[in-house]
């Protein structure tokens, strides 16, 4: 094969790889929240675009890069929690359209108070990791230092959420009060608590995952940091199946690397047909999405 | 000890439970019988916190169970085994028996291979899904799930529903000999009166919601009244 076409395809791969953990930690959020409370959360972007704010903002005259970040994921805790006991809570069991109307409204009210309070310029994030992409042979790939730490990551968020609904206590609990809440009950399983730390959980991963996009020296901290993202993370979400955790993201580093070659092959302007293009076939032939087992999905 | 004292449930205009008082005493099966729609449903529900009462009591060891919800008042020993089973389908056997063993004081491992002695067949479907299994081995499953937790009441719902009568039989005498050797307090909802009362030392008959009858199972056995009218026993 031509060596340049095959340095094009790896640096595709490398590049979709990048942006696909992104995508797939965004679906994964979206689908523990899913799994937990049955509530599509359009403000998954913009809850933990906050906590960003101000963790990696607020205090970085004080603090280095990781007592910021740590500051972020407590602060992305606790509006997670403070969220699900306060809002949401409130809109168990009500017609499905209340929860997203409420959803894509609390969407639109911490962006505008975010622009309020920080404006939309975009704040560079100061980290350890160098963008200047890795040589391989004496030609650029499409790997960085910065890139490797957002893939490794992703990787270390998606198999630590693995390890605590499969093999813990607290991860049987969580599944159980999202297929069965009132046999939990009688299993004397705090469903309730269950349900927010569902929440807190799903913000947890929402905010590393926004401090990554973030901290990019490309893109820099806006309110709407997260809203393309997002979209490409539900689309992520929907195709591998809402219920599936290990679908989202397996679909999620799809689907990046497979509009890292429609940009690259292609034209960018096609990525978002191509990404839609994706959902649509994809619910089509598998309407509960490619990896969820259950038949009845809510919309 | 279960005390149940006055207890009045509705659902919304609906009276489900009127007035309803008995004892279930420890080491001893209570069977609740009546028709479709009778309450019995509804008064173990109540009994578990999953229903609040309108009016009335119902005390565990002299500690009143009101207004406490069904968790804390699985985590005082009340086991409910519900109507359908409850059985996690998308967990495994021994998942569903985890769960079931999050609030036992006792060792994990220790707590499974009691169950597995118990019910032979758990043991060899450990990996396997629970919605897999038969109608027989989901009931085995559910009560195991409820005994590792080691209750000292048991609310059972329907145990006999669906299954066979061979089945039914074994069951039913599992039943007795747990209550027997764990000094069990059970409380045995069935609409298969005749063989709940095979089993049971005390029986209360429910009728739209109102107690008609409760007094020793021999005592309801032999009322031809009762048999015909109100459990649906015609020789």
């Amino acid at each position: 094969m031509d060596p340049f076409l095959t340095s094009r395809i790896v640096s595709d791969i490398l590049g979709g790889l990048t942006n696909g953990v992104i995508y797939g930690l965004v679906a994964l959020s979206l689908v523990l929240i899913w799994r937990s409370t049955g509530i599509l959360n359009f403000a998954q972007g913009a809850m933990p675009m906050i906590a960003t704010y101000i963790g990696m903002v607020v205090f970085a005259h004080e603090f280095s890069y990781w007592p910021c970040v740590a500051i972020s994921l407590v602060v992305g805790f606790a509006i997670g929690g403070g969220t699900e006991r306060l809002l949401v809570r409130h809109l168990y069991g009500k017609p499905e359209i209340n929860p997203i109307v409420v959803m894509v409204g609390f969407l639109i009210v911490l962006e505008g108070v975010a622009a309020a309070v920080w404006s939309t310029e975009p704040r560079g994030i100061v980290n350890p990791f160098s963008p200047i992409d890795f040589q391989l042979g004496g030609k650029p790939i499409a790997m960085s230092a910065f890139s490797l730490y957002e893939v490794i990551t992703a990787m270390v968020v998606m198999t630590l959420v693995a390890v605590l609904f499969r093999y813990t206590k607290l991860g049987l609990q969580l599944r159980a009060s999202a297929l069965a809440p009132e046999v939990s009950r009688l299993l004397g399983v705090r469903v309730s608590r269950m349900l927010t730390l569902g929440w807190v959980l799903s913000m947890g991963v929402g905010t590393i995952t926004t401090i990554l996009v973030a901290s990019n020296f490309f893109t820099g901290l806006t309110p709407q940091v997260m809203d393309g993202i997002f979209a490409f993370g539900f689309i992520a979400a929907a195709v591998g199946g809402l219920d599936s955790p290990v679908g989202a993201i397996i679909s999620g580093i799809c689907i990046g690397i497979i509009l890292q070659f429609v940009g690259d092959f292609l034209n960018s302007n096609y990525i978002i047909l191509v990404a839609l293009g994706i959902l649509i076939v994809s619910l089509m032939v598998r309407p509960n999405g490619l990896f969820t087992k259950s038949s009845v999905r809510r919309v | 000890m279960i005390v149940v004292e006055g207890l009045s449930v509705s659902f919304g205009a609906v009276q489900a439970l009127r007035d309803v008082s008995f004892e279930a005493q420890t080491g001893k099966i209570t069977a609740v019988l009546g028709s479709n729609g009778a309450g019995k449903t509804t008064l173990l529900r109540t009994i578990s916190g999953l229903k609040e009462p309108a009016s009335g009591s119902v005390m565990l060891n002299e500690r009143s169970l009101l207004h406490v919800k069904p968790e804390n008042i699985a985590r005082l020993g009340v086991g409910h085994v519900p109507e359908g089973r409850g059985v996690i389908g998308e967990f495994t056997v021994e998942e569903n028996l985890r769960l079931g063993a999050m609030m036992a004081k006792v060792n994990l491992s220790a707590g499974l291979e009691e169950q597995y002695e118990r019910f032979p067949v758990l043991g060899e479907r450990r990996k396997q899904h629970a919605a897999k299994l038969s109608g027989g081995e989901r009931q085995m499953l559910a009560m195991a799930r409820a005994l590792i937790a080691q209750p000292s009441v048991l609310l059972l719902d329907e145990p006999s529903l669906g299954l066979a009568p061979l089945v039914t039989s074994q069951l039913m005498h599992s039943i007795h000999d747990l209550c027997a050797t764990k000094n069990l307090t059970v409380i045995l909802v069935e609409q298969n009166a005749s063989t709940a009362l095979r089993i049971s030392d005390h029986a209360v008959v429910l009728h739209l919601g109102s107690v008609v009858a409760n007094d020793v199972a021999s005592k309801i056995a032999a009322d031809e009244d009762l048999r015909r009218y109100y459990l649906g026993m015609v020789e």
